[in-house]
């Protein structure tokens, strides 16, 4: 555990990553409460990175969030993916929120298709409907492709909705608190699912969670932030090595590193 | 001393359930007729409490109601007044929905209509609506056109309202989702809000139905012509009170036909359970 420089972090691979996400100096003030959610935030995301960000509720991880997506306009700073400002929301970006938020009147695979059917229209829709049934193969959903989603589980839905973040072959996928309205078991489950699919298409994940055990196994660094204003005040790279199983929560050192962040986070952050 | 059953005796014992829960809806429905029938049957015929002007008795009200089954199956007159009653009710309703949808997108999804529209339209639905019949009777005449105008005024609000707040109810999450991936704000209003209104639109509409009724019978009453209103206020003033009641009788088939085929027509359109969707999908 260190504080970070910029460097390769994925262990499997041997060229240098290069940066995918860039921020500086980002502000945010909620114009009408003129409240400070974000002060001077800088971060980078490097190609293939799985990063996490943990805090307080309310120290503005969804309004960081938001402001990478292109869903607010930050008061301040620079937002940059892949060398192209964030001005509004974009089709290399893929977001997943706490809900999984599947429209009840279509089916699995028509809310999959759904950013493509808005997008591009209805036959571009049509078209990517064997790419959509490939994705739900891929998480196990494959004979649920025709029903509607009132007949899936909420981990059903949930990995539903992974495959609606994919289907546009985003660049980073942004995630906020995805599986925590699942319970503990479904969730481990859907965490190593996450690990797989990023590590299998190298994807740049940045995720927020109020679990300090699901962002020391899934992260490559974890950024703590603290609230009033919200601001990153440290960055934990975490060592161990990749693929992660669910077997190493029991290590002495998993239970160091989440001790450390603990710490950091102070009495207060986790009622 | 010792009251324990043997091993191997199994604890099985029936809950009582109560006489209403184990006899089929229709046989509960039936007594209730047959009790309400036949207080009435006692109260008129037998004991004579309640005189023949005032409450006809049961038998009286069958005969009547099979001789205007007989006029209406022999296409006589009263066929014809079904049929202008029929057709007040028909564009009336078609008209409101129009109306209605129309305004409630307005007021649900523009700030102007929310805010400059709605008010003039909640001060309008809160007047007496039916104080404009002699309004629509001056400009529209006595044919069907004024009762088509003054059901239509009695229906459109409720239409209005509940579209408007059909098109409130798509969640945070949802309107987050559509803004993500890049929806238009039609994408968003044809593709999300609609379908999440249509159930509150369809509440709307059979509230309309209803009131279209009312409205058709009343502009009837008020405003003369061939309806089936018409034919009730000759009967009520002639004292053929078994008339009457077997005119809103049919009267209230009318009624019900148009809600039933609301309520069929939105058993098919919104086919997804909204209670049935799983804690994460709203
Ligand atoms: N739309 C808004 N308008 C005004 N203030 C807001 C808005 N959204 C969030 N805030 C404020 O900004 C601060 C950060 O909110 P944010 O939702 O980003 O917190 P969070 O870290 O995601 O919290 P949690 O962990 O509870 O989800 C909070 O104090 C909140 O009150
Ligand atoms: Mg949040």
């Amino acid at each position: 555990m260190s504080m970070a420089e910029p460097r390769n972090l994925t262990a499997n691979s041997a060229v240098p990553t290069r940066p995918v996400y860039e921020i500086a100096r980002l502000s945010k003030t909620y114009a009408r409460n003129s409240l400070t959610a974000l002060t001077d935030v800088n971060l980078t995301l490097y190609e293939g990175e799985f990063v996490s960000v943990v805090g307080s509720s309310g120290c503005g991880k969804s309004t960081l969030l938001k402001i990478m997506a292109g869903l607010l306009p930050p008061t301040k700073g620079r937002v940059v993916l892949e060398g192209k400002p964030v001005s509004g929301p974009r089709a290399d970006i893929g977001i997943m929120f706490q809900q999984a938020t599947l429209l009840p009147w279509k089916t699995t695979v028509e809310n999959i298709v759904l950013p493509i059917q808005i997008r591009e229209g209805r036959v571009a829709a049509k078209a990517a409907i064997p790419r959509a049934m490939d994705l739900l193969e891929l998480v196990g959903l494959g004979e649920f492709a025709h029903v509607y989603p009132g007949e899936l589980s909420g981990g059903m839905a949930q990995r539903a909705s992974i495959c609606r973040m994919l289907i546009a072959n985003p660049a980073v996928l942004l995630l906020d608190e995805p599986f925590s309205a699942l319970d503990e078991l479904t969730r481990d489950f859907m965490n190593m699912e996450l690990q797989r699919i990023c590590a299998e298409q190298n994807r740049t994940a940045f995720l927020v969670t109020h679990s300090l055990a699901e962002a020391v196994i899934l992260s490559d660094r974890i950024l703590v932030m603290k609230p009033r204003p919200g601001r990153i005040v440290e960055e934990i790279l975490i060592d161990l090595p990749r693929p992660r199983t669910l077997e190493m929560v029991n290590t002495a050192h998993f239970g160091e590193i989440v001790s450390h962040i603990r710490d950091l986070l102070g009495k207060e952050a986790f009622q | 001393m010792n009251i324990t059953p043997e091993d191997n005796e199994d604890t099985v014992w029936v809950e009582r359930e109560a006489f209403i829960d184990r006899i089929p809806r229709w046989v509960a429905m039936l007594g209730l007729a047959v009790l309400v029938i036949g207080i009435w049957h006692l109260a008129t015929e037998q004991m004579g409490w309640v005189s023949p002007i005032i409450l006809p008795s049961p038998g009286e009200t069958l005969s009547d109601l099979m001789g205007v089954g007989l006029n209406l199956l022999n296409r006589g007159y009263m066929l014809g007044a079904l049929w202008t009653t029929t057709r007040t009710v028909f564009w009336a309703f078609l008209i409101a929905a129009g109306i209605g949808f129309s305004l409630g997108v307005l007021v649900g999804e523009t700030r102007f209509g929310e805010k400059a529209v709605m008010p003039y339209l909640v001060a309008i639905d809160t007047m007496p609506k039916v104080a404009f019949a002699p309004l629509f009777i001056a400009w529209l005449g006595f044919d069907i056109a004024s009762k088509v105008a003054l059901a239509t005024f009695i229906a459109t609000f409720p239409i209005v309202v509940s579209t408007a707040a059909g098109l409130y109810a798509a969640s945070e999450n949802e309107r987050m989702l559509f803004k993500s991936i890049g929806a238009s704000r039609w994408q968003t209003l044809v593709r999300l809000k609609l379908p999440n209104a249509l159930p509150f639109i369809f509440t709307g509409l059979k509230i309309a139905a209803v009131g279209v009724m009312a409205g058709a019978i009343t502009g009837e009453f008020l405003g003369g012509g061939q309806g089936f209103g018409a034919l009730i206020r000759e009967s009520a003033s002639m004292l053929d009170t078994p008339r009457v009641f077997s005119l809103i009788l049919y009267l209230s088939l009318l009624g019900l036909a148009l809600f039933f085929t609301v309520a069929w027509v939105q058993k098919r359109l919104v086919f997804w359970n909204k209670g049935d969707r799983p804690g994460g999908v709203t």
